[in-house]
């Protein structure tokens, strides 16, 4: 019996109509877990570095975690990999809610989708019966609303839905694969199901999912519940309320939004706006926001509560959660009400949260930039909320200048031309960020931004605070019982941080430090991609519930594998360095590990240059950011060593031949 | 009249206000009845079971209760603060109008047992996982009167006089004795 996993994927090829059951290699479990680190595993060996994303050859996998469907608390997540369209490198985007868990009560671990059908299809996946259904009834339909045509047409509320809307159906660059109160938002995977002509999977499942050794196990979760109980009660002092807490930000929730509206810029990542925030706008938003919020909600088999049920009177409900909030309102220099509004039609699209209002600012001011033309605007209302409603429109529809748009930032510049470039100021690896823009280099974020494989800081950072605490006492306070630290000595770079002085930013925590920072946080993140694991619960937060010292314990007794934290960690540098190779035989080069050049003002170039050295020595890879033989013969990964002899990426004498191949290459 | 007698309530306070949806109660439920017990996790083994409607505001936990051989004769709707709900939705009986309270594989109705474990469990799993406190337990101590046992015979004839009459009852019973006599 296979425990934790099923030990069965799905393998559906569209373009021939064909369903497979598939038994899995238990012995890539041991040496990847499972989700982000088998997907990657199965992308490596199947899809070939050149297959463009929008080919039939390309893959799109929907995998559950390793404990997705245990009881263990936030292992809920679905990870979806494909090459991306947008970067063009492993897009690998998560989402949580229902799903991952019912496609393990169904039987399976992974839908393993290839191929392309000519005409729109659903998958119905019923436990042992699944198919390929006609779609076209749901053609232009809502992400929403094809989920509840689904689940009627069913006859089974309990039918858990992910879709694309009419977004992902046009191959927008960020289209996002919609689930209720979450959505794979980032890097186009949307685009890649529209491609394939899928408009959604529709899973319901009736069957066990085993655990090796019951009674442990079980006691470990409840530990884990207890701890999130006392943790909920104790809110980390000195850091801003959606950081104090466990859980995605609390942007549902909370209404205070000074340091949200106050930091983060507004327009196209463009002007910060330091007084905006008063008692006028905390009360109107306020009013808003408890109007239409109907129910705070969760994921499967997790406390908190970072999702809402919201109705604006007038047009349909939807979910939201997090920082989408307010991403819309920022972009178009708006209100929170418009903000609510636009979102429910951009969730009925399917478009990333992220990307889509900053694609709009960037065409709003390239408009009034005069780089775009009135003829581009044609038809468009004048006033700024009604710029951005048309421009929604056009993007998922690819009308007129909505074609150009629909590429995102780095592409549609490319496209525009006469300057524009300047204006998709605020990519990594040609992927929107954040609209931050701060003064002081921070060396930790500085090595997240650069070499995170997901290319979205969220999901890169967390564990170590933000900022320094500015009294010794405050320090104290909190490495206290901070007992998920991997080693004592991060309590030390912790209570010697100062905000000024020789001990601050950008020089302390010194290169050394940062990498040790780093990766503690790209570790805690990689072991939850794998196991489903929400990282609300564990590599996001301060002093979260799951850590490096009670995993181990917890993964061997649900699924019986012998693990310590020597163990996990190799995995957890195995998958790491597995993402790497794929995205360097996709042609990832250190030239492309930049941070948007503007992020910070202060910015110091010696600096930064040993920072990814040591960043990169740390890992085993050599100064291309390419992972040496010696390093990938240690992982067990000696075949990608091969690989990367035959192709000339590392020669005999490990040092790179040339560094010719880049993302900067034109698109395919 | 039988004698008047102590009887211990286990109660379940359900505040659907509180639910956030989580499922953890048909998580924990599912595990806890799994043999050997938490060697498993199937919410569709659950004897909670969490009535949801994200879109219409509908979250309503209900527990299995008795099994029902047959399905109610017409469906009731019920329109409580603007979000209609069916009568099953309410209802605990496993039946044959729907899936839930029966073991996927096997069909065999589901009931609650509010956890029953030796040594006991200080609240069923469901509660003691809820940390929205949407299901709270309460024990209380009711005065009931003890029943005066009925004879098998007497319980089905009770039933039939239920549901066809008395009179009913009593004319088929004379026919039935008149032809078997003959």
């Amino acid at each position: 019996m296979r425990y934790a996993e099923t030990g069965f994927n799905l393998e559906i090829d569209l373009t021939r109509g064909s369903i497979e059951r598939v038994a899995t290699d238990p012995m890539l479990t041991e040496l990847h877990l499972g989700g982000l680190g088998t997907s990657a595993k199965i992308l490596w060996d199947r899809v070939p570095p050149e297959t463009d994303p929008f080919s039939a050859d390309n893959l799109l996998i929907f995998s559950t975690g390793l404990l997705c469907g245990t009881p263990a608390t936030g292992a809920n997540r679905t990870i979806v990999t494909a090459y991306s369209p947008q970067t063009l490198l492993m897009g690998y985007s998560m989402m949580g809610g229902f799903w991952g868990p019912e496609l393990k009560y169904a039987g399976y671990d992974k839908v393993v989708i290839r191929g392309k059908s000519p005409d729109l299809v659903y998958l119905w996946i019923n436990n042992d019966r699944v198919e390929i259904r006609d779609a076209s009834h749901l053609k232009g339909k809502g992400a929403v609303e094809t989920a509840k045509v689904l689940q009627k047409e069913l006859n089974d509320p309990n039918v858990q839905v992910a879709s694309i809307g009419l977004a992902g159906e046009n191959r927008v660059y960020m289209a996002s694969i919609e689930h209720g109160r979450s959505s794979a938002s980032r890097l186009g995977l949307g685009a890649v199901m529209g491609d394939k002509g899928l408009k959604a999977i529709a899973v319901r499942g009736t069957k066990d999912v085993n655990i090796a050794r019951p009674a442990e196990f079980m006691k470990l979760c409840n530990e884990v519940l207890q701890y999130i109980k006392i943790r909920e009660q104790k809110p980390v002092p000195g850091v801003m309320p959606i950081l104090a807490g466990l859980g995605s930000p609390q942007e549902m929730k909370l209404v205070d939004e000074e340091w949200h509206t106050q930091n983060f810029m507004w327009g196209n990542a463009r002007e910060r706006k330091r007084n905006f925030w008063n008692a006028e706008i905390e009360s109107k938003w306020r009013e808003t926001q408890e109007n239409v919020r109907t129910r705070l909600i969760s994921c499967y088999n997790c406390p908190m509560k970072c999702g809402a049920t919201i109705s604006v009177p007038g047009i349909s409900t939807y979910m939201m959660k997090c920082f989408s909030k307010l991403t819309y309102t920022m972009a178009a220099f708006s209100d929170l009400d418009f903000g609510f509004r636009i979102a429910q039609r951009a969730t009925e699209y399917g478009v990333d949260g992220f990307s889509t209002p900053q694609v709009m600012a960037f065409a709003v001011e390239l408009k009034e930039a005069g780089v775009l033309s009135d003829e581009d605007f044609a038809g468009c209302p004048s006033d700024n909320e009604g710029k951005f409603y048309w421009l929604l429109d056009r993007i998922v529809r690819r009308e007129g200048i909505g074609d150009v748009l629909a590429n995102g930032t780095h592409w549609a510049a490319q496209q525009i031309g006469k300057g524009a470039e300047a204006f998709a100021h605020n990519n990594i690896k040609k992927h929107e960020q954040l609209p931050l823009k701060l003064g002081m280099l921070n060396p930790v974020y500085y090595l997240m931004y650069c070499t995170g494989e997901k290319i979205n800081i969220t999901q890169i950072e967390g564990q170590f605070p933000q900022a320094p605490f500015p009294t010794m006492e405050e320090r104290e306070d909190f490495v206290k019982d901070w007992i998920q630290v991997p080693d004592e000595r991060f309590k030390q770079y912790l209570l010697d941080w100062e905000f000024r002085g020789e001990r601050s930013n950008p020089y302390y925590p010194t290169v050394d430090m940062s990498v040790d920072i780093v990766d503690w946080q790209e570790m805690m993140h990689y072991i939850d991609d794998a196991l489903g694991m929400c990282a609300g619960l564990s590599s996001f937060p301060l002093k979260p519930p799951y850590h490096i010292h009670n995993y181990p314990v917890l993964i061997s007794a649900a699924t019986g594998m012998d693990m310590d934290e020597a163990a996990l960690k190799q995995i957890y540098r195995r998958n790491r360095t597995l993402l790497r190779a794929v995205n360097v035989r996709r042609g990832l080069r250190r030239t492309d590990e930049k941070p948007p050049e503007n992020h910070w003002k202060k910015r110091f170039p010696e600096l930064e240059e040993r920072l990814l050295d040591a960043y990169y020595k740390f890992k085993g890879w050599n100064k291309e950011g390419i992972p040496t033989k010696e390093t990938l013969h240690e992982l067990t990964l000696d075949y990608i060593a091969e690989d990367f002899l035959r192709r000339g990426i590392l020669t005999d004498n490990e040092d790179t031949p040339s560094t010719e191949t880049s993302l900067e290459t034109e698109k395919k | 009249m039988g004698e008047k007698k102590k009887k211990i309530i286990k109660t379940i306070k359900i505040d659907v206000d509180k639910c956030n949806g989580c499922r953890a109660c048909e998580v924990a439920c599912s595990a806890f009845h799994a043999t050997p017990k938490y060697s498993s996790n199937n919410p569709a083994r659950s004897r909670i079971r969490l009535i949801r409607d994200p879109l219409r505001d509908v979250y309503l936990p209900v527990y299995a209760g008795e099994h029902a051989k047959a399905e109610c004769m017409g469906r009731g709707k019920y329109v409580i603060d603007g979000k209609e709900y069916s009568e099953c939705d309410f209802c605990r009986a496993s039946c044959p109008s729907r899936d839930i309270f029966k073991e996927p594989d096997s069909g065999l109705p589901l009931k609650c047992d509010m956890c029953e474990d030796d040594p006991p469990q200080e609240k069923p799993m469901c509660v003691q996982v809820c940390l929205a406190e949407a299901l709270t337990y309460e024990e209380r101590e009711e005065e009931v009167e003890e029943e005066v046992k009925l004879e098998d015979v007497e319980i089905g004839l009770e039933s039939m006089i239920d549901k066809y009459g008395l009179q009913k009852v009593m004319d088929t019973v004379s026919r039935m004795a008149g032809s078997k006599k003959s």
